[in-house]
């Protein structure tokens, strides 16, 4: 494979391969950031990835009272599923359990989109008459009486068919503690791209997968080509020097977004360097006949 | 395009149905046209010429200048564009009204905005009785829109509402809300007796606490709720209001448990 180098790291001459995916947004807030932020991550756990939790959500930026709605702090959170029934499905029992559930919570839509998806609307019966309905601002909201006041939803928020789900970089190092500052470097960086999530724990995953595997029945397993433990045994992509590898993988609101976080992220390991952070940057792809977007790492270079 | 301005010529001598000068029904009629539009109510046709001078000629922007509480129905039936009048009016300004905007001046009579389902209407004056209610025999008055009174309200303000919001910003008479099946009505300033009357659902939001209230209103804390937050904002960004109505943790009643008790009453506490 071609590399290039950039700041003394290694880049691969490959692509990120990434899906079209159903998205959604809310913002979720509560009488201090803390509680909006407990809210969101309770709603956001379990959600790293569609094949085993239904939708792949986090937390997409912390709003100041300034640009929420109820002027109290909030997040606006993103959820990514393949389809538009499993979308609204996890949105209402995520909601439901996570967000409803949560002192002080109030949550909001947080994108406008092709076609409405119910938020209060679904949850209104929860107040078994007692909820009432307001109108205003060309807005349709709920209030439903609950045990610290009202929980105050909107009825619907939007739905974007134009997500894109599965960007992602990986970062070679000669070390697992090199690997892992890379990778925060990266996820700091990407945390600030407006509507770019890292739908896995603190962003980082260790356990990249390959499509399907020798078991019967199992979708994705190990990626041994990148497991430096097998890099004897198998035909590995690592080199001598590489001892660990840590993927982030990207969610998007729209390509852009995508993009943009790759770039985030590339720039922010490229500046990191070699001796502290990642010997050399890669992404994941499955030769690209199965995904429609293709990020080329040579062309997200700062 | 200078906007379509009709100047009232002289008080007029029998009340006027102002319901034709509105900008769907004055777009692409030639100034004759516009002219002959029948706006009397007597025997004899009083036509629109009669008593108004009728200048400029973009019908989507109207402008009647003059006042006189003759001039009944302005802006009724409004759909879009805007009517602007520069002094008072009669009754039912607005009524029915589905879009756009209209704004007067001065006062207005009877049954502003009486069954308006959308668009604006703001009235820098007072307005008289029955502000957003049904004309006798309709079920339900205003289902949409904004009606800003920034002067006083007399009674049965917002009689019968079904949605929308009804805003008065120097008090207003006795029954506001009388029998409201939903939506919102904001008042500042003095309420008179029995708001909320018969009301089955819907917020009576007051920035202050009601003197005269129905004893069939129960009082129900001072919840810490979002929605005071959220319509206080509401009401700054519309410039209905300069500054927060409720505030946090406003007063709360439920009421009227006559009927089946799911209205409220919120308001700002400490006053």
């Amino acid at each position: 494979m071609q590399q290039l180098t950039c700041n003394g790291v290694l880049i691969d001459d490959t692509f990120a391969e990434a899906f079209g995916m159903r998205a959604t947004a809310i913002i979720i807030t509560a009488p201090t950031l803390k509680w909006a932020r407990q809210a969101a991550v309770t709603m956001t756990g379990f959600a790293t990835s569609v094949i085993g939790c239904g939708c792949e959500a986090a937390i997409d930026v912390e709003l100041p009272e300034t640009r929420t709605p109820d002027g109290r702090p909030g997040c606006r959170v993103m959820i990514f599923a393949m389809g538009t029934d499993e979308l609204q499905k996890q949105l209402k029992i995520r909601l439901g359990q996570c967000v409803l559930t949560s002192p002080g919570s109030a949550c909001f839509a947080g994108l406008e989109g092709s076609a409405p998806l119910d938020l209060g609307n679904s949850l209104r019966y929860f107040g078994d008459g007692w909820q009432i309905s307001k109108k205003f601002g060309g807005r349709h909201y709920w209030r439903v009486p609950v045990m610290d006041g009202e929980f105050l939803c909107e009825a619907t928020t939007g739905l974007t068919k134009n997500a894109v789900g599965g960007g992602n970089l990986l970062f070679l190092a000669a070390d697992n503690a090199k690997a892992l500052l890379a990778a925060e470097r990266a996820v700091a960086a990407i945390e600030r791209v407006p509507g770019a999530i890292m739908p896995f724990p603190g962003g980082v995953v260790r356990s990249g997968s390959k499509v399907g595997g020798k078991y019967k029945g199992m979708m994705a397993s190990t990626n041994d080509a990148f497991a430096p433990t097998l890099r004897g045994v198998v035909d590995s992509a690592l080199t001598p020097d590489i001892n660990a590898v840590l993927e982030v993988v990207i969610d998007g609101e729209t390509s852009d977004a995508v993009a943009a976080a790759m770039r985030a992220g590339l720039k922010a390991v490229i500046d990191l360097g070699p001796k502290r952070g990642a010997l050399r940057i890669s992404a994941g792809n499955y030769g690209g006949k199965l995904g429609k977007f293709h990020y080329h790492l040579k062309d997200l270079l700062p | 395009m200078k906007a379509l301005t009709f100047s009232l010529l002289a008080e007029p001598e029998e009340r006027l149905d102002l319901s034709g000068l509105a900008p769907a029904s004055l777009a692409g009629l030639t100034a004759l046209q516009i002219a002959r539009l029948r706006v009397g109510t007597g025997r004899d046709p009083v036509l629109a010429g009669d008593v108004f001078k009728i200048t400029g000629k973009d019908a989507d922007s109207v402008i009647i200048e003059g006042s006189s509480s003759r001039l009944d129905r302005v802006g009724s039936g409004l759909g879009g564009g805007s009517i602007r009048v520069t002094g008072n009016v009669g009754h039912q300004a607005g009524r029915s009204m589905s879009g756009g905007s209209l704004h007067i001046e001065g006062n207005a009579g009877d049954h502003a905005g009486s069954g308006m389902i959308g668009g604006r209407i703001e009235i820098r004056g007072n307005a008289a009785d029955n502000a957003g209610a049904p004309l006798a025999g309709e079920i339900i008055g205003m289902q949409g829109g904004i009606l800003i009174i920034r002067g006083k309200a007399g009674n049965y303000a917002g009689d019968r509402l079904r949605r929308g919001t009804i805003a008065i910003l120097k008090g207003c008479g006795d029954y506001a809300g009388y029998r409201m099946i939903a939506g919102t009505i904001v008042v500042t300033g003095g309420v008179g007796a029995m708001p909320g009357y018969l009301m089955k659902r819907g917020s009576l939001l007051f920035d202050r606490h009601p003197e005269h209230l129905v004893p069939t209103f129960m009082p129900c804390g001072q919840p810490d709720i979002a929605f005071s937050g959220l319509f206080d904002r509401f009401l700054i960004d519309e410039n209905i209001m300069t500054r927060p109505l409720l505030g946090q943790r406003p007063g709360r009643y439920g009421g009227d448990n006559a009927v089946s008790g799911k209205g409220e009453v919120l308001f700002r506490r400490g006053r």
